[in-house]
């Protein structure tokens, strides 16, 4: 591979880590600092891809819209739908056992799929929504260099935010939540509203993901939201980074992105009759992976630096 | 026959003079992980006494009789039963030793019919149950009569009889019970200390924590005060009943 | 279509979703959490008797016992291979490793059977008319094996020994180990019928519709939804609530597009899990 391949390759990797780290951090307000889990991450990235789509693109008969937006009102969009989804659904469920909860955000996920996949008027179904312009194209040209500027600009925003609210008081209401919830009531604290807080900003963070990945990516259909990419990889990356920890969440993602791409030098050497089959092969050698991390080092790589680390998602439960 | 036909040895061996005691608690340290709970805590008894703990809330009572069944760590000192070591032993394995244990709180199973609960109670026993089982209904006739109702929704006092049943179906020699007349009302109470006794006399000892201390005590051989996880008073249940310390502070004057 | 015709779609949706909800039932009830690869267990026992199908040219349900082996060994590999390192975990933990697991199956499944869409080819099916009524022969058979396996269950839990001692387990786990019963014999049992139960869940789905990679995690939700219906944790709530989440998800093609089918599953767990978070049908655990 040449130099100029090389770094091509590179700018498109580091560009995908970066909207990975942005979903990983969207997953760490809601399970490292609150304990929730959701396993429908797919469903928020989404709505924030849809949204930014029709919000930039051009109009045009095949869906709603497309309003010929800027990027920046894109964005925004993608996050505050995202919220407005995640709000009601947040305060319908919040109450429930993180069981039940993650049990419902699977529903959610799969519902938001089905109404993209179903409704041609919305979202041209199956077909998806092409023409989606890079990042900020009509300033400053499509380069992939501008586009990783920006997705890493974004992130730096993020996480800065993150960390902002990890150690302020909300964040600290909310690990407290997570490690003794009687006790927070006690407080005087009104636990539900902290838990809907923390799922709506959480969901608001994967939409952002996913207009990111909307606007790098150009074309958007539901084969894009299986579950398996958006959530699985993602849940993957905040666990082995360190759940509860900002700079984890991106180094998770930076690390098991190079897995995921590693995994495919394996599935490179696979006889050609299996050439279908490879992505299977990665999916299993990542799930391996997770069971491996889950096992020999549930804090992740950098464990949470809080004064009792990960215990609720740790601690013996009854 | 007796209830327990293996106790019957233990109690013959203990007349002796130089009888090795049935349990020995020797300086016992352990908590539930955090800090200590208890603290060099002594106990012995042999095989055919009734021994009665009494002391405040949060002494360390249960906390005691758990680390007999090894449900709490021990950190320091030793058990023994019949001589043979189980500190901190797997609490199936101290079943298998013959010691039986009635929990304070949540001791049935719920749904499950009484005599299911006196099944599971004996479900390390590869012989023949059933004659255990008839001998737990003459002991206790309430149980007979309600052999088919689910323990759920039985009495407190009808449930403290069926966990003191399911715990005597593999025939123990010793048998832990803790705070077994909690609750009951003063009838029931009598009752539970006959049937008590009555079990004793049938050759298996009978380690017990009470909160009805003098009615415990009257019937005890040796009673132990236990207060902040330490001993503070030992001695047989007449004495400690009739010691005005133990009587103003433990007894309620 | 005919309202009594889909109600006869719905109760053998129905019995299929309670065998996979009695599965999530039972591990809830000993291990206390949602196994998120119940689905992917269930998908792979019908994998398993499709290799049976070809490999002998017999009937699907005659492969159903080979599955089912097959599906409770899975299970209890699974088990002590990963879940049983993890037992001092909290459940939050054991369920994304689930949800990992769930995963790991499927991308087995697509390598070794592929990622297309395949059915039992059980030949043209005749169906029964009575009055205006078609029945297919394989929905009576699915309803039928379906009950005969929840009344097997049944039995299992009342008369035996090791079913006693799930049932204790359950009822009051710190009892149980204080009166010697093996915890860890009783969990392998557990798994066991579990995955037994899930792969006849997946073969009579497979008979009813097609085989799919996908299937299994396609199923999960209308699954949980009817074992939450029913209590988490009582497998005989199970059986009322996969019936409800089975005939509501058939008889709701009636109004809106069959494509949103798992959307009424979804919809009614939510209800439960706001209006009553312990299932509708009260009663005792396990
Ligand atoms: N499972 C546990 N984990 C941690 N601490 C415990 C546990 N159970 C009891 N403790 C603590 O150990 C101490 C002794 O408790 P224990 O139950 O032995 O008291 P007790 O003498 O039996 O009291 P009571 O008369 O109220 O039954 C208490 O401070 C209690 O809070
Ligand atoms: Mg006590």
């Amino acid at each position: 591979m040449d130099f100029l391949g090389l770094e091509s390759y590179l700018v498109a990797m580091l560009t995908t880590v970066g909207i990975y780290a942005v979903l990983s951090l969207g997953l760490n307000v809601q399970f490292g600092l609150t304990g929730q889990i959701n396993i429908g991450i797919a469903g928020f990235y989404a709505v924030g891809a849809y949204t930014a789509a029709i919000l930039t693109t051009s109009e045009s008969v095949h869906h709603l819209g497309g309003f010929g937006l800027p990027f920046v009102i894109g964005l925004a969009g993608a996050v505050l739908m995202s919220a407005l989804i995640a709000l009601p659904i947040g305060l319908v469920t919040i109450r429930l056992r993180s069981d039940y909860l993650a049990i419902a955000t699977i529903g959610i996920a799969e519902i938001i799929r089905l109404v993209f996949k179903n409704e041609d008027w919305l979202s041209n179904g199956v077909r998806g929504i092409p023409g989606i312009e890079r990042p900020l194209a009509g300033w400053l040209g499509t380069n992939a260099h501008v586009t990783l500027a920006v997705v890493l600009v974004v992130l730096a925003v993020v996480w800065w935010l993150c960390e902002r609210a990890r150690v302020s008081p909300w964040g600290r209401v909310l690990r407290a939540i997570r490690e003794n919830e009687q006790g927070v009531t006690a407080a005087g604290k009104d636990v539900v509203r902290f838990r809907v807080q923390a799922f709506v900003v959480g969901a608001a963070i994967m939409g952002l993901g996913g207009a990111l990945y909307a606007h790098v990516v150009g074309f958007i259909s539901p084969e894009a939201f299986m579950p398996l990419h958006a959530t699985f990889l993602v849940w993957v990356m905040l666990i082995a980074g360190g759940a509860g920890n900002n700079t984890g969440a991106i180094v998770g993602a930076l690390i098991i992105w190079l897995v995921w791409s590693g995994t495919e030098l394996v599935t490179g050497r696979l006889p050609p009759e299996f050439a279908t089959q490879a992505s299977s092969v990665r999916v299993l050698m990542i799930g391996v992976l997770l069971q491996v991390i889950l096992i020999a080092r549930p804090q992740g790589l950098l464990p949470e630096r809080a004064p009792r680390a990960v215990g609720a998602a740790r601690g013996r439960g009854k | 026959m007796s209830i327990a036909s293996a106790a019957s040895s233990a109690t013959s061996s203990a007349t002796g003079p130089a009888a090795t005691p049935l349990v020995e608690i020797d300086k016992v340290t352990g908590g539930y992980g955090g800090s200590d709970i208890l603290s060099d805590v002594e106990l012995s008894m042999t095989a055919d006494q009734i021994v009665v703990i009494i002391g405040p809330n949060g002494a360390g009572k249960s906390t005691l009789m758990k680390s007999v069944f090894g449900l709490v760590r021990i950190r320091q000192g030793h058990i023994r039963l019949d001589g043979e070591e189980i500190t901190n032993l797997r609490p199936d394995l101290v079943v298998q030793k013959g010691v039986g244990y009635v929990p304070q709180e949540r001791n049935v199973f719920p749904s499950m019919t009484v005599a299911e609960n006196l099944e599971m109670g004996a479900f390390l026993r590869r012989d023949d149950f059933r004659p255990q089982m008839r001998r737990m209904y003459d002991l206790f006739p309430r149980l007979a009569e309600r052999r088919d109702q689910l323990a759920g929704s039985m009495s407190g006092g009808e449930r403290q009889m069926l966990a003191m049943a399911r715990a005597l179906m593999l025939e123990p020699r010793l048998l832990l019970l803790d705070e077994p007349t909690a609750g009951l009302s003063p009838l029931f109470i009598d009752q539970t200390f006959e049937r008590i006794k009555e079990i004793n006399s049938l050759g298996i000892g009978i380690l017990m924590v009470e909160q009805n201390a003098r009615q415990a005590l009257a019937i005890a051989d040796m009673g132990y005060v236990l207060a902040t996880g330490r001993n503070r008073y030992t001695d047989t249940g007449a004495n400690l009943l009739d010691n005005p310390e133990v009587a103003e502070m433990f007894l309620g004057g | 279509m005919d309202v009594v015709q889909l109600f006869v779609y719905g109760i053998v949706l129905g019995s299929i979703l309670t065998l996979g909800a009695i599965g999530v039932s039972l591990i809830y009830g000993i291990l206390r959490f949602a196994h998120f690869a119940q689905g992917d267990v269930a998908a792979f026992g019908a994998y398993i008797a499709l290799s049976v199908v070809v490999a002998s040219g017999l009937p699907a349900l005659a492969a159903l016992p080979v599955a089912m082996l097959a599906a409770a060994g899975l299970a209890i590999l699974i088990d002590q291979t990963v879940y049983r390192r993890l037992r001092g975990a909290s459940p939050v933990i054991l369920l994304i490793s689930s949800f990992g697991m769930a995963l790991v199956i499927r991308s087995l499944i697509q390598l070794v059977w592929g990622p297309h869409n395949q059915t039992f080819a059980s030949g043209i099916q005749i169906p029964y008319r009575v009055g205006g009524l078609v029945l297919k022969p394989d929905h009576l058979l699915i309803v039928a094996a379906a009950v005969a396996l929840v009344v097997g269950l049944h039995l299992f839990l009342t008369r035996t020994r090791m079913g006693k001692a799930m049932r204790a387990m359950s009822d009051n786990m710190d009892l149980a180990l204080v009166s010697g019963v093996p915890a860890e014999r009783v969990v392998m049992v557990t798994w066991a019928l579990a995955g037994a139960l899930g792969a006849a869940a997946g073969v009579f789905l497979g008979m009813d519709t097609r085989l799919h990679p996908q299937m299994g995690w396609s199923v999960l939700l209308p699954v949980f939804a009817a074992a939450i219906l029913g209590g988490i944790g009582k497998p005989y709530g199970a059986i009322a609530g996969g019936l409800v989440i089975g005939v509501a998800m058939e008889m709701s093609t009636m109004v809106i597009d069959p494509a949103y089918k798992p959307a009424v599953a979804f919809a009614i767990m939510v209800l439960v899990l706001v209006v009553r978070p312990q299932g509708i049908f009260a009663g005792k655990v396990l």
